[in-house]
């Protein structure tokens, strides 16, 4: 490498607007899965909570698929869904998400301790307002843990899609590698590495002011 | 769909019967320095993960380094790795340690953390030492949150190890970058199944080893 710096910060001043559209692209790619496998794991948990039976071998096919190595995956969907395009990137970063946050969900709702059911219950609540009420708000806690662990690792492995042609900030690993130029390289780090950490504060906030009554960390995975 | 004359081509090709390309090879290559990061792994986050447990301080120090070190992009540190230390095992193991580590503390800290604190204090009381409690009460008591996180962490690095290759290094993701590289969808589909069934396999190797491998009085159910 010589006396190349490690970083050259006329390269960053020079390129800010580039950067600024890799952040972009990589947000959207990266925590889009995450709003979409929300949007799937709320009523997948209610459905596993009703029809008790359904959720074990959910259970163990998310665990499967979350073993399986983004890169792999990106891979093999390629054939189906086409190089470079978003939704080879996002169909499995969608299903990494929902295999964090199906668990969670059916924690969260199973957390309601049957004394208050049956109180709202006797209160006069019916099925659908109990649930809005007093089951769905006790879920947020784990849901809110759930969200962090999922929109964290989201938004590390999305940078694997750029060997595939859709990464947003992985390009700069691949441009910095081919030309031996570290900058780029450093330069995403720290902007993925950011933008997890300041996902995961607005996530953290999220919760304090949906859920003040949840100062106890749940637990994640 | 070509997929299965995919399959055939790849696994039928004779290099990937023997040499340097055969998929036994690159099987051995992949599991030698996923095996060697997550030795390092054990060897640097497991005592003391033990330790801050069972003194209680730093936990939630821990737990927010975990977090962060689980924002940092594994290709990044590879390929920055390999422009600083020049490609060799230790420009892989770096960041596949750096992957590893912070499940493995989390799972030690946590699991020591979490022993009943009566039968702490019952230890204690007939006069077990300190030293005593943590190798006798404690890290039996932390031996399942152990091996779920030995898991957690060995499917992770094997998953990650094809990023290696993109480096240069070899391992299964060499079928897939060098198919990338070429158009030969073949080789990278191969490579990718691959991939995906020594995952697989890991996480099945790893549930079982967790169903029998633990004294009968730690099987509880476990969320």
């Amino acid at each position: 490498m010589g006396d190349e710096p490690l970083v050259r910060w006329n390269w960053v001043r020079s390129h800010l607007g580039y950067l600024r559209g890799l952040l972009v692209d990589h947000a959207e790619i990266s925590l889009l899965p995450v709003l979409i496998g929300l949007l799937i794991a709320v009523p997948l948990g209610l459905l596993c909570t009703r029809y008790g039976r359904l959720y074990q071998p959910l259970a163990a096919l998310f665990n499967v698929i979350y073993a399986l190595p983004a890169l792999a995956v990106f891979v093999v969907l390629i054939p189906y869904t086409g190089l470079a395009t978003q939704a080879t990137v996002m169909i499995p970063l969608t299903c990494y998400a929902l295999a964090v946050l199906l668990p969670t969900t059916v924690d969260g709702l199973r957390a309601v301790p049957e004394p208050v059911r049956q109180a709202a219950t006797a209160l006069g609540y019916g099925p659908w307002r109990r649930l809005a009420a007093v089951e769905l708000p006790a879920a947020v806690p784990y849901l809110m843990a759930g969200l962090r662990v999922a929109a964290v690792s989201s938004i590390s492995l999305a940078s694997v899609g750029a060997l595939v042609g859709r990464g947003g900030l992985g390009y700069l690993f691949m441009d910095g590698f081919q030309r031996t130029f570290p900058t780029p390289i450093v330069a995403g780090i720290v902007l993925v590495a950011a933008l997890a950490l300041v996902t995961d504060a607005v996530l953290l906030l999220a919760r304090r002011l949906l859920a003040p009554w949840a100062r106890r960390e749940a637990v994640g995975r | 769909m070509n997929v299965f004359s995919w399959l055939s081509d790849f696994f039928g090709s004779a290099d990937r019967q023997h040499g340097p390309d055969s998929i036994v090879h690159r099987i051995t290559e992949h599991l030698v320095f996923s095996g060697e990061a997550l030795g390092w792994a054990v060897l640097i986050a497991v005592p003391l993960g033990l330790l801050l447990g069972y003194t209680g301080k730093a936990a939630g120090l821990v737990t927010a380094l975990s977090g962060a070190a689980r924002a940092l992009p594994t290709l990044g540190l590879v390929t920055l790795a390999v422009l600083l230390a020049g490609v060799g095992e230790t420009a892989v193991l770096v960041p596949l340690v750096a992957l590893a580590a912070p499940v493995l503390l989390v799972a030690a800290c946590e699991g020591v953390r979490s022993t009943d604190p009566e039968l702490r204090d019952a230890a204690r009381g007939i006069g077990l030492t300190h030293r005593q409690v943590l190798l006798q009460v404690c890290v039996p008591w932390a031996l399942p949150a152990l091996l779920a996180g030995l898991r957690t962490a060995a499917v992770q690095v094997i998953a990650t190890a094809t990023v290696a290759a993109y480096v240069g290094l070899g391992g299964l993701g060499r079928y897939v970058v060098d198919g990338l590289a070429t158009q030969d969808f073949a080789q990278t589909f191969g490579g990718a199944l691959l991939v995906v069934l020594l995952a697989v396999a890991t996480q099945v190797l790893f549930a079982l080893l967790l169903r029998f491998a633990l004294p009968a009085g730690l099987r509880r159910p476990r969320g």
